[in-house]
């Protein structure tokens, strides 16, 4: 089914061939699955929010952006140095030179939903203590959020489309789906697709707070973000940056390519009902989930497994836990890797859908953390405790975003 | 202390830039430097020597002793 004048394929296959991973778990892919495996949440108290009634997050430990990237880290917000150091792993991991390849035909997808908040403060604060003529000549390239792109394409020498997705804690999920289609359309023979996020800083913390959306479990950080949980009461945000490589697998397989998985569907819907709040019965989400199905050409009974978006609000996990139940009837094994790295807004996305990938990988799915006692609203099999060991054939990553935004992978093993 | 040692030292400071690969004939390209830090810099040359580079005059600059001889001219003593 042609579906461009280029003789784009809707029913190409897409396959992941690299995965790059930057969490609150560590550097690197190997860390920061070991660390979703172990299931211990990792927020920790923040000295950058002190003072305010929410004093925790979840950082990338040891992230030293000048150690990683050199002396021009101090000209980049931390989002853009995440999303560099990730990139750089997906490339290495895909067996893939970018000194050699044909850039014109490599494309980049970052999604990011606040851009480099931690630079607007500081460069206000500059505005109102030392007037306009010391504001800094990099704040505009520091802090548009399309910059994360952007930076990947002049260190990987990646001169095809680029783009930023911005919807909100989706952006990362609708990066990856937006990448299929350019793929699918042969508008690029390898897209670079993911999210980055870091924008913990007072001003975003005081605002997410105000609007309840914070966990206030600040004197036991560890358990704070407890997802499906019944005495969950809110996220816990963290900075993070995701990417992965991907081809369609005629192109993979022609050079030699290890294939992780393929990315076999993807759907996006919005709410329409409140700027915030979810759908109560989860009809945005179920839209979206259906549509990645369709998309595959997958039947909801062949889930083996959900990476739900499962943040740790009260209201989200019951929403989402209602709307996975009417789905899929069949209870497929659900986490939320929330619950071990936090909501890493933007970032979360593709962060989460490469543990998708990872557990059709290694055949484990790894537990959601702190999920002690389940929410009695909740009826969905939620993997807990220990990491449920089995063959995986099929993921359903979900995704939602304020503004009611909602986007779904389906991966599947090759 | 030089104006020019003064300088050196400043670009250690606010660009990371390490001061044994600086000589005068250093052009800003090879120590990774662009028209954005360029700005940057005159507005911290104006802090610490009250004396800063206007945009015309960035635009001819092309390396780090033709800043010092520059500041010089315009009356700028460390």
């Amino acid at each position: 089914m042609p579906v461009s004048e280029a003789g784009g394929n809707a029913h190409d296959t897409i396959t992941i061939t690299g995965l790059g991973l930057v969490t609150p778990g560590g550097v690197g892919v190997e860390k920061s699955w070991q660390s979703v495996l172990r299931g211990e949440g990792t927020a920790t108290t923040d000295p950058a929010l002190e003072g305010l009634d929410v004093t925790m997050s979840c950082r990338v430990p040891d992230f030293d952006g000048s150690e990683l990237l050199g002396r021009r880290a101090r000209k980049l917000d931390r989002f853009v140095q995440l999303a560099l150091v990730a990139a750089g792993e997906a490339i290495q991991d895909a067996g893939l030179d970018h000194n050699t390849w044909d850039g014109a035909r490599v494309g980049v997808v970052m999604g990011c939903g606040m851009g480099g908040a931690p630079t607007w403060e500081q460069q206000h604060s500059v505005l109102l203590e030392r007037g306009p003529n010391r504001v800094s000549p990099h704040l505009i390239p520091r802090m548009i959020p399309n910059m994360a792109a952007g930076h990947v394409a002049i260190d990987f020498d990646a001169h095809g489309p680029n783009l930023c997705t911005a919807t909100a804690c989706a952006s990362g999920a609708t990066a990856i789906g937006t990448a299929m289609d350019l793929l699918r359309l042969r508008r690029c023979d390898i897209v670079l697709a993911g999210g980055t996020e870091s924008g913990v800083t007072p001003l975003s913390i005081a605002g997410f707070d105000n609007m309840t959306a914070l966990s206030e479990r600040t004197d036991d950080p560890g358990r704070a973000s407890r997802p499906f949980d019944v005495d969950r009461d809110g996220f816990v945000a963290a900075e993070a940056a995701g990417v992965l490589v991907l081809e369609r697998a005629s192109d993979a397989d022609a050079r030699g390519a290890r294939r992780y998985g393929t990315l076999a569907g993807y759907g996006a819907s919005a709410d329409g009902h409140h700027v915030t709040a979810p759908d109560p019965q989860g009809a945005g989400g179920e839209l979206a989930v259906r549509a990645a199905l369709a998309d595959a050409g997958l039947s909801p009974e062949e889930v083996d497994h959900v990476n739900a978006h499962g943040t740790s609000t009260p209201l989200n996990d019951v929403s989402e836990a209602r709307m996975i139940a009417r789905v899929f009837p069949h209870g497929p094994a659900v986490t939320s890797t929330k619950g071990v790295t936090g909501h890493a807004l933007g970032g979360a996305g593709a962060i989460e859908a490469a543990f998708g990938v990872l557990s059709i990988h290694h055949g484990v799915i790894p537990p959601t953390a702190n999920m002690e006692s389940q929410d009695p609203d909740i009826d969905i099999d939620v993997v807990a405790k220990s990491p449920r060991e089995g063959s995986v054939e099929v993921v359903i990553s979900d995704s939602f975003g304020f503004g009611g935004q909602n986007a779904v992978l389906a991966i599947t093993a090759n | 202390m030089t104006l020019y040692d003064k300088i050196v030292e400043m670009l250690e400071d606010k660009f990371g830039v390490s001061s044994d690969e600086v000589t005068p004939e250093s052009t800003f390209e090879d120590l990774d430097l662009d028209s954005l830090d360029l700005v940057e810099f005159s507005m911290a040359l104006e802090d610490e020597l009250g004396v800063g580079i206007s945009d015309d005059e960035a635009a001819e600059l092309k390396t780090v002793g033709g800043v010092a001889t520059l500041l010089k001219e315009k009356g700028a003593s460390v």
